[in-house]
């Protein structure tokens, strides 16, 4: 390869990728095993002592989750990368290689139901407390900043409503304080934005989406951007304190800016033991080939439905920040200029009783609490994936009672906007 | 050499023609920056031999310490730095003073002092700041993607297997 950067679509086939030397297969085999030899009891030591890179176990590692962890590191740029057993799992790791008890952090409001529950339950038996914030006003972040704050965390382009979200004045406030910009990239995906290159520390992904792409996988990735410094403020001691796991080692300064992802592998991944199994790590890689030409397909598709879908005497409003008139069509400009994702909302005049009726009379469309599948997909996300909301959190997260949302899949888009039209009919 | 990025090929070139290093600031203690390099290059089958004057006379990972460079009584094709970028500018002075002159200065992550870089590479000789052996072994070799690191090298040829489980050698041919 020359010395010139190689182009998205080319890592996406390449990164992380070798013929295996010993058969000369191509694609990536599936290490289905639990184990791998030692040469000697030093090889062993080295490797549980961090002072070699290879195989142990695949609760820890595992040479096809690695391919997919350097493939998607080189599609985010970031430096190294963690693969999981789903996104969910990849979020407990990262908090938990970033936070002590009694500390906060700042998260939208905007996110996916799941990620709501995960922070403001869940995460309360470990001591850890979400603040939330209003991700289009910029005060209600900064202001909730104290000196436990340990993170900011957003969805790039909000589940479900769609909407973008400015990374960079994120990025800045996180920065001004100390302390990491963490994104959820699931909805946008690297193909059409790159969070590490608008001032993300670190990107998270369900890989179960887009990136697998096919709804056959569930998996996680935690991406370092390897910008953030984890030893100035001392608030860090996963990765700036002698980890007695190890002997006394410390981690960032052993690992420099990969430390972040090594510190998720070996003091949470082995210790918690979310993996994701090799045979998912391998679909999710032959999806991530494509992922170039389907997110494309996708975008494409859903700004023509959505197009149609506004115009329909039934429709009530549409959210798709692909349309031009959409309040936050200028952020996805700003963001996501190859288009606007794949998942859309919107409301039907006749509530939340036409909502049912029209989601029933859906032929080709799977109702499923799903998104990112080369299938079109329906939900109705109150009664659903935002179920355990508050109403005012499910209105303020954009999922009210007359909320359909739609993942728009990669079939012909006649066929997508025909079975639209018919169960509209009979809404 | 514009130090904030080295081309692959000039790491790779590093990596494959020195046989011998000299490892400054060698730590005794297992967990150390120092002694991890030092232990993957000893299995990469380089030899490395340790200076640290409060370890002078003593063995780490089997090699006698010494106190200087000075003091070493054979040629080294490489210089490794475990010191701080303020230590730079008198090392290279050391390494200057050496004859024969080793061929490359190797200054660890964090480490940088671009006076001092100035200086060996008028004399002559490669400079590498603020990286690690270890790790850039690992990316050329793509043993590093096993854990997980951005290798940022894609290729297609057949990777160099090594003897014993686990082990690649560096890919890239000298160019
Ligand atoms: C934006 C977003 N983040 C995280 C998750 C959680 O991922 P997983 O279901 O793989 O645990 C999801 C799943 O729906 C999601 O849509």
């Amino acid at each position: 390869m020359s010395n010139s950067e190689p182009g998205f679509s080319t890592l996406a086939i390449h990164a992380g990728a070798q013929p295996d030397p010993t058969t000369g297969a191509r694609a990536t085999p599936i290490y289905q095993t639990t184990s791998f030899v030692f040469e000697d009891t030093d090889h062993a030591a080295s490797l549980f002592g961090l002072k070699a890179f290879g195989n142990i176990y695949t609760r820890i590692m595992n040479p096809t989750q690695a391919v997919l962890e350097e493939r998607i590191a080189a599609l985010e740029g970031g430096t190294a990368a963690l693969a999981t057993g789903s996104g969910h799992g990849a979020q407990l790791l990262v908090f938990h290689t970033i936070m002590q008890p009694g500390d906060n952090f700042i998260a939208a409001n905007k996110l996916y139901g799941g990620s709501i529950n995960q922070f403001g339950h869940a995460f309360k038996s470990f001591d850890w407390h979400v603040r939330w914030c209003d991700p289009s006003d910029l005060d209600s972040v900064e202001s909730q900043i104290d000196d436990r704050t340990r993170a900011i965390f957003i969805e790039s382009l909000a589940n479900p409503g769609g909407t973008f979200v400015d990374i960079k004045a994120f990025a800045d406030i996180a920065h001004k304080h100390g302390i990491p910009l963490i994104v959820d990239n699931t909805m946008a995906s690297p193909y059409l934005v790159r969070p590490i290159e608008h001032g993300a520390d670190l990107v998270v992904h369900s890989l179960t989406k887009f990136i697998g792409g096919h709804g056959n996988s569930m998996g996680g990735v935690i991406v370092d951007g390897g910008t953030f410094d984890w030893t100035a403020s001392g608030n860090y001691p996963m990765l700036s304190e002698p980890r007695p796991e190890y002997g006394g080692i410390v981690l960032h300064e052993t690992f420099g800016n990969f430390a972040f992802a090594i510190a998720c592998r070996v003091l949470g991944l082995r210790d918690f033991g979310p993996a994701i199994s090799p045979f998912n790590a391998f679909l999710i890689l032959t999806g991530v080939e494509t992922l170039p030409l389907r997110m494309q397909r996708h975008c494409d598709n859903t700004l023509e439905v959505a197009s149609w879908i506004k115009n329909h005497d039934k429709v009530a409003w549409v959210s798709y920040s692909g349309l031009e008139d959409d309040d936050n069509h200028a952020l996805m400009k700003a963001y996501s200029p190859k288009g606007a994702g794949a998942v859309f909302t919107f409301g039907l005049k006749g509530g939340y009783e036409a909502g049912v009726k029209f989601v029933e009379a859906l032929e080709i469309f799977s109702h499923l609490a799903n998104i990112g599948d080369t299938r079109s997909l329906v939900i109705h996300p109150a009664s659903t994936t935002h179920r355990q909301l508050s109403p005012e959190q499910q209105v303020a997260a954009g999922a009210g009672s007359d909320v359909v949302r739609l993942s728009i899949g990669i079939e012909d888009v006649a066929d997508i906007i025909g079975d639209l039209s018919q169960a509209l009919d009979k809404a | 050499m514009n130090h904030d990025r080295y081309p692959d090929s000039y790491i790779a070139n590093i990596l494959h023609s020195v046989k011998s290093i000299a490892m400054i600031g060698a730590s005794a203690k297992d967990v150390r920056p120092s002694y991890i390099a030092m232990k993957y290059l000893l299995a990469k089958g380089y030899e490395v031999i340790p200076v640290n004057p409060g370890q002078a006379g003593k063995e780490i990972l089997g090699q006698l310490v010494y106190a200087k460079l000075s003091d070493i009584p054979k040629p080294v094709d490489m210089v490794d730095v475990f010191r701080g970028s303020d230590a730079l500018p008198s090392i290279v002075d050391d390494v200057l003073a050496l004859d024969p002159r080793p061929q490359v200065l190797w200054a660890q992550l964090t480490v940088r002092n671009d006076a001092a870089a100035e200086k060996a590479e008028a004399a002559g000789l490669k400079v590498v700041m603020n990286r690690c052996p270890k790790i850039e072994y690992g990316r050329h070799s793509g043993e590093i993607g096993w854990n997980g690191v951005n290798s940022r090298i894609i290729s297609a040829r057949k990777p160099v297997l090594q003897r014993g489980y686990q082990a690649l050698g560096i890919r890239a041919r000298p160019q």
